[in-house]
Order: C-alpha cells, then structure tokens, then sequence
C-alpha cells in the first residue's frame, strides 16, 4: 500500500544549522497495517510523515502509494491518496467555517472544484448521521463556526474528515498529543475504531509508548534519521514499556532519553 | 443638505463595488492586496479612452472589466507562482499600473464631458444626474451581491474562503491553493476595475492619480460596515460592505460641510482607519480581566 524506498532529507545544506533528518529510510506498509511510529525528538517521525504527504520535496528516494509514484506529486495532487490529522487541532480544520463547510470541503477530497453548489442536502442528511455517533453533539450544529468548538471536539471533526472518503493511507501526526489525557484517550479510542471498521491502512505517530504498544498491529521506532525498530504481529502483542526500553538501549547505544514518552 | 446625502449615497453605491473587492482580499484570502490602487485608475482610464474613441459605455465598462481581471492575474501570478509576498506584488502590479494607466490614456486625464456614458439614457428618462448614478449603482451593486452570494456557496467559493482561512488544511483536501488565490484576485481587481469605471463615468473624468489611496477608503469601508452593520451570515456581510461604503460617503460629505479642508481628506481617512484596525488592542487595555478569563490564564 505504501512503499517508502531509500529516502534521505536533509534540513538547511551547508548550513550551521544543516540537519539530516532522514537518513535512507526503507519501509513497505501492507494494505490493512495499522503502524505506531515512535522515537524521541528530531528521531525524523514527523518528516517521514510530511515527506509522504508531499509538504516538502525529498532529496533522494521515491514514494509509492497504491501504486502511484507520488515522489515527484505537489501536496494537494496526493491529497486524493490521504487522509491527514495534524498534531495541532487548529490545523486540519477551517476555522472560521461551519462544521458542515468543513466536511463537504472533506467529502470532495481529490475530486476537482466546480461551480456546483458547495454543499448538498443529502449530504447535510449524511452528515447529521456520521457525527452522531462520535457522541459530541456536533449533529445538531451543521452551522456552528468549528472555531467555537474544543480541541477534543475539532480533532473528532478532523478525523472524520480525514476518513470520509476512504484514503489509500491515513496518516496521524501525534493528533492527540495537544489534548488533555482523558480526551486525548477518547480521540485515540475514536482513531483506533476507525481504523478497524474501515480496515484503513495507518501510520500514527505518537510520544506515548503505551498507545504504541497498545495500539495497531505493527510498531516501529525511529532514531536519528534511521527506522532502528520495526516489530509486528505476535512479537508486537508481547511488546511492554520495559523491554521496548531495553530494545532502544541495545539497538540505539543511548538511553531513550524522553520524559514524555515514559512518563505518559 | 439632502442633495449632499444623495451624493454621498451615489458615490458611495460606486465605491461599493470597490469595497467588496477589497473584501475578498483582504477578508476572504487574507491577503492586503495594493493592487487596486492602480486597477481603479485603470478601470476609469480603459473605459475613458474607449468612450472617447467612440465604443458604447456598456462595452467600455466591460472593457475596463477585462484590464481588471488582467491586472488581478498579473499580481496573482506573481505571488504564488514567482513566490513574491503578497503585498510586494500587489505593489509591483500598482506601480506598473501607473505607467500602463497613462499609455492607455495617452495623457494623465481624460474629460468624459458631454460624452454619452451608461448614465445616459437614465438622464434621458428624466432622472437627475445624481439619481441617475443611485438607480444604476444599485442595479450593479445588486447584481454583483447576487453574484458573488452565488459563487461563493460553491464547491470553489468554498475553497477559496478556505484558503484564506487555513491553507494547509486546504491543501490536505486535495485543492491547489495557488488556483484559489489567483481566482479570488483575478475576481477582486475585476470588480475594482468595474467601480473605476462607473467613478470615471459619474464625474466625467479619469485621472492617472485617481486611485491613490482607494485601497484605505475600501479598508475603512470594509470596516465601516462591519462594525455598524453587523455579519451574521455572508449575505448580511455583503449588504453590510455596500452600507459601510455609503456611509463613509456620508461621513466625508459631512466633515468637508462642517469646513474640514478637502486637501486633509486623506488624513482624516488615514486615522479612521487606523484606530478602527486598531480596537480590538484597546478593548484589551480597557478589559483585561475579561480577556484574560476568556483565554483560560
């Protein structure tokens, strides 16, 4: 489904602030994996994340998704390939937009803009019905800015839209890390039933090594611009906090030295 | 003191025009877009230079139309595809426009004096030279509201309102950004062009100079009508751009009646504006302990 193939990026050549941030990483996702992607600051999650959505152009390598060569594909042409939810609630959604605005922008994803109304009644009808089992009461507020809404609220809201047209990939870029524990769980529940009931194939990253661990079907963990870690299936099920710590200290040579993750 | 308010009332239908292409700039793409400066002279300069050479003033204003929407993509093109900030190429556009401006005209005025113009035939049916402006003013404006009601309810409206408001988010839905910015400048210089024409028209002249600060008016206008008349929905938001561009007529008309001298017009304007832009800084001063609770710290 994705297929990264040797890609390098490196952050202000030449520099003092030169920064490689992906040294040639390899990863092949199967159709239906769902992938918690884990690593300290500057590891390179977030760049791998934004190399496949096209935010910058790589400097070695190729990306394929779904068979498509996407290395070369300006952000919003893979965006029919996609669905993203960013760490930052703000970013996936418009604020100043109604919570029906935002989801039929959502509904047209990869599909070209015409003059046609930018938004039907069925799919106000459709809407109503989708939301209303997140359990947030955003059904009966089609029209409320979502700039009034909570961050637990608009990530709710993003992901949604993020699967609304069934994306090749989904990709979750730490998109609970900004809430507060109680919701952040809610949402990463929410994710998780998503990605079941639509057998969605998924990169998620995340600070949190037991969301890591309790989360997908395959994990893998990433330092210094190298994937160091990749484990899947029953090796993955066995997987705890402690002898993922022990991994990182045997295949790294440091000590996984990020509060963040252990103490979530 | 009637005829004044009338006049302020036509003049103020035509900057009306002018007004909501300012607000697709700069409310709608968040972008401060300069290049109208030079797009009012030449909406006034295309359609001078045509009626004088003896085109219908229908066809003119069209004309005046076309050099807008031209204008728009220019700045357009240089912003997002030459990568030059917004306001930079608003501002090379504006500048080039000058000199463009007076090609057109071949002179830095032309005079439409007894010259037929779209107010004509209105004048002809006995209306008054103001009324007659008021009765086409608001034929436009009123069918450019329709218009732009229409356009920006669908599925491109949608997305440039989008792009103004959150261009990665944007992107990530699969649409081009820089399509969007470029339609909603290539939409706002044309609308702009539109009013320099109908100006030029009114007052049977066009000058080079004419659109030399046109940009705050349009702000102050925007900002007028916002804080006056409210925006409930994009409807209202509209009808509250023509409102705000009227009153400000009005206000001008009043100030100039109780002796401001003509030549401090800008300043005054200038000001306006400022402190407008600026309230929500002092509400701040004034209210600390609300905005603070409202922010949660």
């Amino acid at each position: 489904m994705l297929s990264v193939n040797d890609i390098y990026k490196v952050f202000n050549p030449g520099t003092v602030n030169e920064k490689v941030a992906l040294r040639n990483v390899t990863v092949t996702l199967e159709e239906g994996d769902f992938v918690t992607l884990i690593g300290g600051n500057g590891a390179g999650k977030s760049t791998l994340l934004n190399s496949i959505a096209g935010v910058f152009p790589i400097d070695k390598g190729s990306i394929v998704i779904d068979g498509v060569d996407v290395t070369k594909l300006s952000e919003h042409k893979r965006a029919s390939l996609l669905g993203r939810v960013f760490q930052d609630p703000m970013m996936g959604t418009a604020a100043n937009m109604w919570i029906e605005e935002n989801l039929a922008l959502a509904f047209r994803r990869g599909k070209k803009r015409t003059l046609k109304w930018g938004i039907t009644h069925k799919e106000r009808m459709m809407y109503k019905e989708l939301l209303e089992p997140l359990g947030l009461g955003l059904e009966n507020r089609l029209t409320t800015k979502v700039g009034l809404l909570s961050g637990g609220q608009r990530q709710a809201l993003t992901l949604l839209m993020a699967t609304l047209k069934r994306p090749k990939l989904l990709l979750l870029d730490e998109h609970t890390a900004a809430l507060d524990p109680k919701t952040a769980q809610k949402v990463l529940e929410l994710s998780d039933q998503f990605i079941k009931e639509g057998n969605l194939t998924t990169l998620m990253i995340t600070h949190n090594m037991r969301d890591a661990i309790k989360y997908g079907n395959r994990l893998i963990m990433m330092h210094d611009g190298h994937i160091i870690l990749d484990i899947k299936g029953e090796e993955k099920k066995k997987l705890t906090v402690e002898n993922l710590l022990e991994r990182f200290g045997k295949v790294s040579g440091e000590e996984f030295a990020n509060d963040r993750a252990l103490l979530a | 003191m009637l005829q004044i308010i009338l006049g302020a009332v036509s003049l103020g239908l035509l900057w009306a025009i002018m007004t909501i292409g300012v607000y697709i700039t700069y409310r709608i793409l968040d972008i401060a877009d300069l290049t109208v400066e030079g797009t009012l002279a030449m909406g006034a300069a295309i359609a001078a230079q045509a009626i004088t050479s003896g085109v219908n003033p229908y066809a003119a204003t069209g004309l005046a139309l076309v050099g807008g929407l031209i204008a728009g993509f220019t700045t357009g093109i240089l912003h997002t595809q030459l990568k030059i900030p917004a306001l930079l190429s608003g501002i090379l556009t504006m500048i080039a426009l000058y000199s463009i401006n007076l090609r057109i005209m071949g002179k830095a005025n032309i005079s439409l004096l007894r010259m037929d113009t779209v107010y004509t035939w209105l004048q002809n049916l006995g209306l008054s030279d103001t009324n007659a402006v008021i009765a086409l003013g608001l034929v436009f404006v009123l069918v450019i509201v329709c218009f732009l009601y229409w356009f920006f309810g669908t599925e491109i409206g949608c997305a440039i309102r989008a792009t103004g408001n959150n261009p990665k988010m944007v992107r990530a839905q699969g649409i081009n950004t820089d399509t969007m910015k470029i339609i909603g400048l290539v939409l706002s210089n044309g609308l702009v062009a539109i009013s320099g024409a109908l100006i030029a028209q009114s007052q049977s002249f066009a000058d080079v100079q004419m659109g030399t600060g046109s940009i705050v008016i349009g702000l102050a206008s925007v900002i007028i009508g916002e804080v006056l008349f409210g925006k409930k929905n994009f409807f209202s938001r509209l009808i509250s751009l023509v409102l705000g561009a009227i009153t400000y007529r009005i206000i001008i008309a009043l100030v100039l009646k109780m002796g401001m001298p003509a030549n401090d017009l800008k300043l005054f304007t200038a000001i306006t504006v400022a402190i407008a832009l600026s309230l929500p800084v002092f509400r701040s001063y004034l209210n600390p302990v609300k905005i603070s609770l409202k922010e949660g710290r």
